[in-house]
């Protein structure tokens, strides 16, 4: 920051009246924060209250009319819908990376990367209108109904895939020059120079990428209120329907009310919180690795 | 032998992903395109959406973003400024702000759908209209927007404001004359980033500005995004397909349009500040 004497030219000495305004938007900012802290709680409250929340654990299964509120399957699809996807995307966005940094020809290379983010600019809602009408009717022909745990997954591995590629390949690119030249002057080949030196010199950056695509496909709600077949079950098979607490959300706000929509706004705090805890690991991965 | 085959593997995963993104835009258009015409684009929706056009919703659309740009750009400008120009290193409230603009960054899209329905719809009285669903969005926006600013406010060499002071110029006018301009590649960025992410949203629009496919005739009423008006043609019209398929061609292009717009903007802000 410079500290300058305001200008003896100006009459009306308008940096004394700027600061605070800019303080005051700055501080709004925070406020919004704070007012979504406070009205989830506040719209949740019938069911946090006297202990209430013990029913999203101890209820069998989710029947908010009859005043069932198990959320645990749901919070298990959710889960196993994440992991899934990361576990195709990972790899896949790994090998992106490395091309992007060691192996694309310098042609290449601005093309690829406009088309990781083109796809990463996608709408999920694009992706998941594909999902529905090209990918469910290829799995329901191997087995109906088609939307399933397999489709969600596979969606929203194709929507996290851009993420982890351009972070992996923005971590790469970090690693210092000398440390690749100096393994490729001991003799170690190209697989081994990017496998057991350039990897892992890259690895907090990867690792927040990882976390951070995580945290997107935790909280994604178009793809699997399209293509995970809504389903309130426990994921016991590739080619179950599911339905995931976001979707679920997106599903019953129409005509939920009372405790019912108290639920709903609960099952929207329990999914920020959870969302949140990546983030802050994503962020400490960056930190201090 | 292991070489190779690694090279290959590399290879084979970069040609995955193009090959996916391939096999999406080529079914959208194989299944949209017959469906697109001047049309399709000016004239008002039958029969739920199944023929007719999408007149209506782009309008709507167009209202949710330039409602989400008026608050979210002046707000943010001036937070970004802020904390770029007038916090020290360490300065407890500036980083107390960033924190929550970071926590906010992460917060699921349909939980913002959530607030906005509690806090602007329900509590604030608004109710499902256009004005409800772009101030959720630009609650959204506003983080990323903000941070992307502040990074190209901060990184503008120090030389830059040295020589305004000395030269004795107010503050105020060397953040609006030089500053601005100069983090202006940035500051476009954001812009981009947050009109790509309010014209893709659908999960925190659904329950803040509606459903309603007439054309808006005020801020107030309920209008259907050109997202949302796809979710609902997929998943509640049968028959709707093809008019789904050539409405997201349209969004598609549409986020095309708007990141060539901002890039064009600011390149222009940025020639006639600095070099005229």
């Amino acid at each position: 920051m410079i500290l300058s004497r305001a200008s003896s030219l100006y009459r009306w000495n308008i940096d004394r009246t700027l600061a605070p305004l800019l303080l005051l938007a700055g501080l709004l900012c925070t406020a919004i924060l704070l007012l979504i802290v406070l009205f989830l709680s506040k719209e949740a409250w019938p069911v946090l209250a006297n202990g209430g929340w013990r029913a999203f654990i101890a209820d069998n299964g989710w029947y908010p009319r009859e005043g069932l509120f198990g959320l645990l399957p749901m919070l298990a699809a959710s889960l196993v819908v994440m992991l899934g996807a990361i576990t195709l995307a990972a790899p896949v966005g790994l090998g992106c990376a490395i091309f992007l940094q060691f192996y694309s020809p310098p042609v290449l290379r601005r093309g690829f990367r406009l088309l990781l983010s083109l796809l990463a600019g996608m709408p999920s809602v694009v992706l998941g209108l594909w999902g529905l009408t090209v990918l469910v009717p290829l799995v329901a022909r191997w087995q109906p109904p088609g939307t399933s745990l397999l489709t969600a997954i596979l969606v929203l591995a194709m929507m996290i895939v851009p993420t982890m590629a351009l972070a992996g390949a923005a971590a790469l690119s970090l690693v210092p020059a000398e440390m690749i030249s100096g393994a490729a002057a001991l003799g170690m080949g190209p697989r081994s120079r990017i496998l057991y030196v350039a990897v892992p010199a890259a690895r907090r950056g990867m690792l927040s990428g990882v976390l951070l695509s995580m945290a997107r496909a935790l909280g994604e709600t178009m793809v699997l209120l399209m293509v995970a077949g809504n389903v309130v079950q426990y994921p016991h098979g590739l080619l179950e329907p599911v339905r995931a607490l976001t979707a679920n959300i997106a599903l019953e706000m129409a005509y939920a009310t009372d405790l019912h929509r108290a639920g709903l706004f609960a099952s929207g705090l329990l999914l920020t919180l959870l969302v949140l805890v990546l983030a802050g690991f994503a962020a400490r991965s960056l930190r201090y690795g | 032998m292991a070489e190779r085959l690694f090279t290959w593997t590399i290879w084979l995963s970069a040609a995955l992903v193009a090959a996916a993104l391939v096999w999406v835009i080529g079914d959208l258009v194989r299944l949209g395109m017959a469906h697109l015409s001047l049309d399709f684009l000016l004239s008002v929706p039958r029969d739920a959406g199944r023929s007719g056009g999408i007149g209506p919703i782009l309008v709507s659309t167009v209202l949710i973003i330039g409602v989400t740009l008026a608050v979210a750009l002046p707000l943010g400008l001036m937070a970004a400024v802020w904390l770029a120009e007038f916090t020290t290193r360490g300065n407890a409230l500036g980083n107390a702000i960033r924190l929550s603009l970071d926590v906010m960054a992460g917060v699921p899209s349909i939980v913002f759908g959530l607030f906005g329905n509690a806090f602007f719809s329900i509590y604030l009285g608004m109710g499902f209209s256009i004005l409800s669903g772009g101030l959720t969005l630009a609650c959204m926006v506003l983080p990323v927007f903000i941070r992307t600013s502040e990074m190209g406010l901060a990184a503008v060499s120090d030389a830059w404001r040295h020589g305004a002071s000395a030269l004795g110029m107010t503050r105020s006018a060397a953040i609006w004359h030089i500053l601005l301009p100069a983090a202006s590649p940035a500051i476009g960025a954001g812009i981009m980033l947050g009109i790509g992410r309010a014209t893709a949203e659908t999960a925190a629009l659904i329950f803040t500005s509606g459903y309603v496919d007439r054309m808006p005739e005020s801020l107030l009423d309920s209008g259907r995004s050109l997202a949302v008006h796809i979710y609902d043609l997929s998943m509640n019209v049968t028959g709707g397909d093809a008019a789904a398929h050539a409405a997201a061609l349209v969004l598609i292009a549409l986020i095309v349009v708007f990141n060539l717009l901002a890039q064009w903007l600011t390149d222009r802000w940025l020639h006639r500040r600095l070099i005229a």
